[in-house]
């Protein structure tokens, strides 16, 4: 933050520094998802806060796809089919490569309440028949991925195939790389759609439990609501409790040696192709891994973040990210602890809290308890389960096919590196094709191969340098009330938070952030950039990341803590990490621009806060 | 039986023992530690009174007193009685169980020479406890059985007291169908003390128990004379959420006049974690016992007792002010869950739905 900057506001986007090598960073991106003189007056305007929750890190041109239709999904449904009443949706904009969203709110009474009528009556219609409605949701998400996963991009060759003579189709199958590469990304945008059909709704639901429950119980912490209404047999955990079966069956198999010195390591693919050979060895180990690959479709399509970068792992495509945490459950077995998480006695305790709180109820408030945790119950299956279909499973398909895509481009003679793709924005990938099949329809070589590859080359290191900064948490000017109860929810981005971030520069001392799960812990921390880092972390330290993501979770095991950057008490992660039992304080804005792995702090995920304990590494 | 140990089941016979040795009794039952000790029940009260032709001696005196006869008739009537009841002292079957229980209460607090309290748990048939409420002495300190049986008997003597005897006649209440049962219980010697409540006295919130202590007896907390150390509980959960060391520069050890608290104790805790949340897990008990009231309660940790004996409840009250308070909940129940709904996601923006207040 420059020193000029006053308290009362963030720089604004024409007032920040670009990355030394990013200049010239806007020409990347579509034009309307970057700042320009035509939108400075509103993006003046508004509170910008980092969406580093799915973006953690700077966006190659290609990914910023997924930005686009987020937003485009979220405020389809905020504004313009439930009619949210105070809420339209949120802006988005791609600054020095990370994704900066600002809510937009509506102040009109007249407006608000006709929004409220038709909200009443469309929302009402999804809340009454909602489990109805949320099986068709799981039938057209499926539709939608397999959909995707039938797209195809075969290389062209010299002539046409003969089915295109044999069934007089009277057209060249290079317009279906054309159609498909369409398909594609409206697919995408279409699995986002169906994303926010449910989302704004379910939060809605909690949200007015979690308000029935703070006027009844002033103090109550947002930990206790969600306890009472978090499911604990839902599919987000079933990703982790098949590892945690691996590594039962490791033990059974008298395996856990095996595993431990041949799987994880950051050697990553290559070992773990190591120890299947040692595996196929024996008995004991082709046991193990038939139920091993059994587990892989569809569990280990698998995100260790939330999928938004081309470039991202999941666990299929790099096995020594579940490899090293069955590892390290099958460990704790052997160590004698019992990693089960059990179920019914976690649901039982559950349903005691719950009686407990009603008990202090009078009769007519219990009443409207029961009838707010009905609903908050029905919803938040969704809640949880969503990111299994739409980030994980609709990704992991939709980046298969887009590298799909970039091979075909290699093939075709545009690049040499399936990478170079991504260094295009999606419109840029539409006209490189279209001149890649009309100059082979031709016969004539590609007309821009040049252009795209000087191109690439140029923007290459202008990708790294943006990507080897962190992002600020804020531009712009904060409203006197951060009102918009899903940027509270969601991200974390309260009033407080948001005043914090503005003294952050002064505070030598610590930094504060959202009780994530309860807890007091000190120890030195671990900054991990990505998942990758993941197998550097040691037991005892205290993780430290832009975010947290549930695939994270044997990682949870091992640290002692946990500190994110961006990330309120609903955001996904902070529901598993308190599900795992570790302290966290999320949505700190700065952990990762301001910790240095090996540096001391105390986090307190009552408050929190987190103390730095020594400062030489400051 | 003629003595009763507070946790044994007959000690809760109200006609046996009287109000208060059946409530502490009771208290004990229920798993509320109070003061440790005893009662000398209205059997041996009855049994005393038969000892020496007693019994007759005040059936003669009392009947000797004109209805409208005055205060110093009374006390003339106390004079008489008091000399005979010296002369004929306590009869060995009486004070023999009565030392018995004594050095029990000595074996069982491991606390040598214990002192204790004695005081009346009078009962009478039709009449309530309470109607005896102030009318009888307390004892406090009392050491050795001797001593303990001594003060039994100057408890018998007191129901023919000239003040008992006036007021006893103006409620219209034979002084015989009185019978003294007596309770001998421990002398508090807090290390510290204070009071709970089981919910939140600053906002009323009923899943909280809030907890104030000070060092000694809790006469500093109750006087405003100290800062008291502050601790707040989930109390569902009964996980400790707040923690504030105040600042306690004074403390009363025998509950007559304060002396300084030494520096380097001003300021700490003055009750550990394990203390804070079992007293907070009986707050939580004596609520269920009063059918889900919230309630006020004075507690002080003994130093002379071992630990895990040593929380003691002194006294319970209902919690008054946020209990009489009219509670509605949140959101108007004749709207109806979509218009609450909107009104929660729309920051009150859009008040559909009505938004209840609590007080």
């Amino acid at each position: 933050m420059s020193t000029e900057t006053p308290d009362s506001r963030f720089p604004f986007f024409h007032e920040a520094e670009v990355p030394a090598g990013g200049e010239g960073w806007e020409e990347m991106y579509p034009y309307y998802m970057v700042p320009s003189e035509e939108t400075r007056e509103h993006d003046d305007s508004l509170l910008w806060f980092a969406d580093t929750m799915h973006w953690s890190r700077g966006t190659h041109p290609f990914d910023s796809i997924g930005a686009e239709a987020v937003y485009y999904g979220v405020g389809t449904f905020s504004t313009r089919i439930f009619a949210l009443p105070v809420s339209l949706g949120l802006d988005v904009r791609v600054f020095n490569g990370y994704v900066y969203i600002a809510p937009q709110g509506i102040t009109d009474p007249a407006r608000i309440q006709e929004r409220a009528e038709v909200f009443q009556k469309r929302a009402g219609y999804y809340y009454q028949n909602w489990d109805e409605l949320y099986g068709k949701w799981k039938t057209k998400m499926e539709g939608a991925i397999a959909t995707m996963d039938e797209i195809s991009f075969p290389p062209l060759t010299e002539y046409e195939p003969d089915s295109v003579v044999d069934e007089a189709t009277g057209r060249s199958v290079s317009m279906d790389i054309l159609e498909n590469y369409h398909r594609l990304t409206d697919q995408f945008l279409a699995t986002w759609q169906y994303h926010f059909e449910f989302l704004n709704l379910g939060y809605g639901g909690y949200i007015t439990f979690f308000q029935f429950c703070k006027q009844a119980f002033p103090l109550i912490t947002d930990q206790s609501i969600s306890r009472m209404v978090a499911g604990l047999d839902v599919l987000a955990f079933r990703p982790d409790d098949e590892l945690r079966q691996l590594a039962r069956q490791a033990v059974e198999l008298d395996l856990v040696t095996t595993l431990r010195e041949g799987g994880a390591g950051s050697e990553g693919s290559v070992k773990a192709r190591e120890l299947r050979a040692v595996l196929e060895s024996t008995e004991n180990g082709r046991t193990w891994l038939a139920a091993f690959d059994a587990a892989r479709d569809p569990w280990f399509d698998y995100f260790t973040e939330y999928g938004f970068t081309h470039d991202q792992e999941t666990w299929n495509s790099d096995l020594s990210i579940p490899l090293g945490s069955i590892s390290r459950y099958a460990d704790k077995i052997a160590a004698g602890e019992d990693i089960d998480r059990p179920i019914e006695r976690l649901q039982a305790e559950r349903e005691e809290i719950v009686g407990e709180y009603r008990a202090l109820l009078t009769a007519e408030e219990a009443s409207q308890f029961n009838e707010l945790l009905n609903l908050a119950r029905t919803v938040f299956p969704y809640i949880e389960e969503h990111n299994i279909y739409v980030e994980h499973w609709a990704h992991n398909v939709f980046w298969a096919k887009a590298r799909e895509l970039s091979r075909f481009l290699v093939d075709a003679g545009l690049f040499e590196d399936p990478e170079d793709m991504f260094y295009l924005n999606r419109f840029e990938v539409d006209m490189a094709l279209a001149d890649v099949v009309q100059s082979w329809a031709i016969g004539v070589p590609i007309r821009g191969k040049q252009r795209w590859r000087a191109e690439v080359e140029r923007r290459r290191p202008m990708v790294a340098a943006l990507k080897s900064v962190t992002a600020p948490p804020a531009y712009g000017i904060p409203p006197e009330q951060i009102t918009d109860p899903f940027a509270v929810m969601n991200y974390g981005v309260t009033t407080e938070r948001v005043n914090e971030w503005l003294g952050a520069g002064q505070d030598e001392n610590g930094l504060a952030g959202i009780p994530g799960s309860l807890g007091i812990v000190e120890g030195p921390v671990r900054v991990l950039r990505s998942e990758k880092d993941l197998p550097d972390l040691q037991p005892g330290e205290i993780l430290v990341a832009p975010i947290t993501a549930p695939s994270w979770a044997a990682a949870f095991a091992v640290a002692s803590g946990v500190i994110t950057d961006i990330g309120g008490m609903m955001c996904h992660a902070a529901i598993v990490c308190r599900e795992y039992g570790i302290p966290a304080v999320v949505g700190t804005g700065y952990a990762t621009a301001r910790l240095t792995t090996g540096q001391r702090v105390r986090i307190d995920g009552k408050s929190g806060s987190v103390t730095f304990l020594d400062d030489e590494t400051e | 039986m003629y003595t009763l140990n507070f946790t044994l089941d007959e000690c809760k016979d109200v006609r046996q023992v009287g109000g208060k040795a059946a409530s502490l009794a009771e208290m004990t039952a229920e798993g509320l530690p109070v003061a440790p000790g005893f009662s000398v029940t209205a059997e041996a009260y009855r049994r005393y009174r038969e000892e020496s032709g007693l019994k007759d001696f005040t059936t003669g005196i009392l009947n000797g007193l004109s209805p409208e006869a005055d205060q110093a008739a009374f006390d003339k009537a106390e004079r008489t009685i008091t000399e005979r009841m010296k002369q004929v002292g306590m009869p060995e079957d009486i004070a023999g169980p009565i030392r018995e229980a004594y050095r029990q209460l000595c074996a069982d607090t491991g606390v040598e020479d214990i002192a204790v309290a004695v005081r009346s748990s009078a009962t009478a048939e039709d009449s309530v406890d309470a109607s005896f409420a102030g009318e009888f002495e307390t004892w406090v300190d009392i050491v050795g059985e001797d001593a303990v049986v001594d003060y039994v008997q100057k408890c018998y003597v007191s129901v023919y007291s000239g003040r008992v005897l006036s007021y006893l006649a103006q409620k219209g209440i034979d002084p015989h169908e009185i019978e003294m049962a007596v309770v001998v219980q421990k002398t508090v010697r807090a290390r510290a003390a204070g009071v709970m409540f089981t919910l939140s006295p600053t906002t009323g919130d009923r899943s909280r128990i809030v907890l104030e202590a000070s060092w000694g007896l809790g006469l500093s907390v109750v006087g405003g004379e100290v800062t008291p150390d502050r601790y707040m509980l989930e109390k569902i959960t009964l996980d400790i959420v707040v923690r504030e060391a105040g600042h306690k520069h004074i403390e009363y050890r025998r509950g007559d006049a304060p002396q300084e608290v030494p520096d380097e104790r001003q300021d700490v805790l003055c009750l550990s974690d394990e203390e804070v949340v079992a007293l907070a897990h009986y707050g939580k008990n004596l609520e269920k016992v009063h059918g889900g009231a919230p309630q006020d309660i004075e507690f002080a940790i003994d130093e002379e007792l071992p630990e895990g004996q040593n929380l003691i409840l002194l006294q319970r009250r209902p919690e008054t002010v946020w209990s009489n308070a009219e509670r509605k909940p949140k959101f108007d129940a004749a709207a109806g869950m979509m218009s609450w709904i909107t009104g929660s996601i729309s920051g009150g923006a859009a008040e559909l739905g009505g938004s209840g207040h609590s007080h």
